[in-house]
């Protein structure tokens, strides 16, 4: 097993050329990225590369290995198998016949999402001493924040904490609207990035989820809840799970109202604490009556999205600012 | 006995049927039957899908007539969904199905349990077939009101208008056929306003009669928003529950029939080749659960409707009898805290509220509002 203790394993960032390269994970514009650069290094080396590409679901039994066969022209060849995830068994059988004796002059990269599906094939491209490099899905806050700030150290460029802060919040969990966010930070900004060049350009934009429109608008903060609600709508939220958050808010205001009127735990209503604890400070807002109105309010915004009205989103920006006007200040 | 019997306190509204089964004189190639939920418009239906095919015109003992309205005479097909509506391509078999003679009785007759539940593009499949079918077809559809189907369908076809019965008659059934005590069955027939299957399950089912007491339960008991909040949820997650109930237990049987159907061991793992298979049949059984829940919840709606009304008539001092009159204590309170405006408004809200039901908002926030509608203004 002398071969599998020299490959190489690495992140997507180290990806280059082997006979057999394995590039695993879920992230998509990553994994197209690893792909990328493996290509222009071989085209690097060689002048010229022929590139084939087909997919591992839809292959039938010696795809690959005409794919991996020399061509009449002597070109160094790169086959891409996408879908490695969806493999099915023709390709698979394929897959591991073709790691007992890969050719040393092509590059082959299988693409693997990281499902259970094919393990055996790449246990068998590992065995074989495949490269592996790895594409980690990027959506909690903190993962979405180191990859803005590899972005720009991989670009040898300056950026400030607070710039890469605001570029995450502005732009949002999106990692290909975030990469073409700092391709564009990246060519248009001299210098270090800071703040304020972030917020030249993306100062006007605000990541507005659902929730962040409800909390506004529960607290009476109108103008913050419909520029947020706009912002929402412009970046394609759809105005039903809008209606829903904020149905969703007043409910909790009502359910802890209610509790508390009758000394019941909130907790055991299927509400977290820290939901209760905020329904309690909203709760100073709010009067039974306003409450009830706001509930209507929005009962009818929801009928009017879904065929009620003609226009769904002004529907959404009417009940935004009726339960905005009935919180009161 | 003549299949006829079963359709209760029609007086002579069934006559054109009864004539067309006996002659083909009277006969008309497609028919619309009208009247509110309850009346008996698929008994109808089946009733005369069976006199079609008896020597008799409806003896109600012959092997026809009985396999008839049991739903098993190959030549009378009945149509109902469990979904929210059709789709077209149920519709569209069915009017391949319109084409072919009939294979033992005189009639080909096609029962469409509920024409109702048909978009508008869905029931343009079924123009040409109503119109024109063939010479020993016959359409029947069902429908709570005229406009109900689209005018097209409706030009098409032939009408026939039931009504509701006397809850009198509808206890009568109950106790003359399923053996109820007279007390309850005549309580039943009150509260479920003459809809046949409804009192029938009401009589039948204890547990059915535990849930309309908390659904009213909820009007008469209400104070505040508060309560309003809390009751909207408990009635939505009953609602939920009794869905669940009724369709979980067939889900299961339905996947195991199907996996013994592709073949498949249950605990083996499923060939992804078959499993849109299975994917298509959860997706149907999500839809039926769809509709399971909203027809409870439009149910239960129907009974706080009647409680209103309850409260309007003692209000107004109309010379007739309570549907709850079990409630009366409650109404009564109702009635003296309300104006008849505010009365009729509550009326309104709950009409507002099954609209929305229909109209696919979210049922826990159509419930909410309504509820809140409900709630006693505070003097």
């Amino acid at each position: 097993m002398t071969a599998s203790e020299s490959r190489r394993v690495g992140s997507w960032v180290e990806a280059a050329p082997a006979p057999l390269v394995l590039v695993i994970g879920p992230e998509e514009l990553l994994s197209v990225r690893a792909v990328e650069a493996i290509v222009s290094a071989v085209r690097g080396a060689q002048g010229s590369v022929a590139v084939t590409a087909f997919s591992a679901a839809a292959s039938s039994r010696g795809d690959l290995r005409a794919a991996t066969s020399p061509s009449l022209f002597a070109e160094p060849g790169v086959v891409v198998v996408e879908e490695g995830e969806a493999m099915n068994d023709e390709f698979l059988k394929d897959a591991v016949d073709y790691a007992l004796s890969p050719d040393p002059d092509v590059v082959v990269i299988l693409r693997h999402s990281g499902a259970v599906r094919g393990k055996r094939a790449l246990e068998a491209w590992r065995a074989a001493g495949a490269s592996e490099f790895l594409c980690p899905a990027v959506k909690r806050d903190s993962e979405l924040v180191e990859f803005v700030e590899g972005e720009f150290t991989r670009a040898r460029r300056e950026v400030r904490p607070q710039a890469v802060r605001a570029l995450v919040d502005a732009v949002g969990g999106d990692v290909s609207e975030l990469a073409g966010a700092c391709r564009q930070l990246l060519d248009d900004v001299a210098g270090p990035v800071t703040e304020e060049a972030v917020s030249t350009y993306y100062g006007s934009r605000v990541n507005a989820t659902g929730f962040a429109v409800a909390d506004a608008a529960i607290v009476g903060r109108t103008e913050e809840a419909l520029t947020l609600v706009r912002h929402a709508l412009d970046t394609g939220t759809d105005p039903v799970p809008l209606v829903a958050a904020l149905a969703s808010k007043l409910r909790t205001l009502a359910t802890v109202g209610a509790a508390r009127g009758r000394g019941l735990d909130p907790k055991a209503m299927g509400l977290a604490p820290w939901q209760v604890d905020r329904a309690r400070r909203d709760l100073r807002h709010w009067e039974a009556d306003s409450l009830a109105r706001a509930i209507e309010s929005v009962a009818y915004a929801d009928a009017q999205i879904k065929g009620a009205g003609r226009d769904p989103q002004f529907a959404v920006e009417k009940a935004v600012r009726t339960v905005a006007s009935l919180a009161s200040h | 006995m003549s299949v006829w019997d079963q359709v209760v306190g029609q007086g002579d509204a069934l006559e054109p049927l009864i004539a067309a089964a006996r002659s083909e004189d009277a006969m008309t190639h497609a028919w619309l039957i009208t009247g509110p939920p309850g009346s008996g418009r698929s008994i109808a239906a089946r009733a005369f899908g069976a006199a079609l095919q008896c020597r008799e015109a409806g003896c109600g003992t012959c092997h026809a007539c009985r396999t008839a309205v049991a739903g098993g005479h190959p030549d009378v097909r009945l149509v109902s969904t469990e979904k929210v509506t059709f789709s077209v391509e149920e519709v569209r078999q069915l009017v391949s199905h319109a084409q072919s003679a009939p294979s033992e009785g005189r009639w080909r007759v096609i029962v469409v349990e509920d024409a109702d539940r048909m978009t508008e593009r869905t029931s343009n499949v079924l123009l040409k077939a109503i119109e024109e079918p063939p010479p020993r077809t016959v359409w029947v559809l069902c429908a709570p009101s005229l406009h109900d189907v689209a005018t097209t369908i409706r030009s098409r076809c032939r009408t026939l208008t039931l009504r509701i019965p006397d809850p009198e008659v509808v206890a009568w059934l109950l106790i003359e056929r399923d053996g109820v005590e007279p007390g309850l069955a005549r309580e039943c027939a009150l509260a479920a306003q003459s809809h046949i299957g409804v009192a029938q399950r009401l009589a039948s089912d204890p547990a059915a009669r535990e849930r309309r007491e908390k659904v009213l339960a909820l009007a008469t008991g209400m104070r505040g928003v508060g309560d309003a909040v809390l009751g909207a949820g408990d009635l939505t997650a009953l609602a939920d529950e009794d869905a669940k109930a009724a369709t979980e237990a067939r889900n299961a049987a339905e996947l195991v029939e199907l996996y013994v159907s592709l073949g498949v061991e249950a605990g083996e793992r499923l060939p992804p080749a078959l499993r849109a298979q299975v994917r298509q049949l959860e997706e149907d059984q999500k839809r039926r659960a769809t509709r399971a829940k909203r027809d409870v919840l439009d149910r239960a709606l129907l009974d706080l409707l009647s409680l209103y009304r309850d409260v309007a008539v003692l209000q107004m001092g109309a010379p007739v009898g309570l549907v709850n009159e079990r409630h009366r204590e409650g109404i009564a309170d109702l009635a003296a805290r309300l104006s008849l405006e505010g009365t009729l408004d509550r009326m309104d809200a709950i009409g507002v509220a099954r609209e929305r039901l229909a109209g696919n908002v979210s049922p826990l926030l159509a419930i909410e509002a309504m509820a809140l509608a409900l709630r006693p203004v505070i003097p």
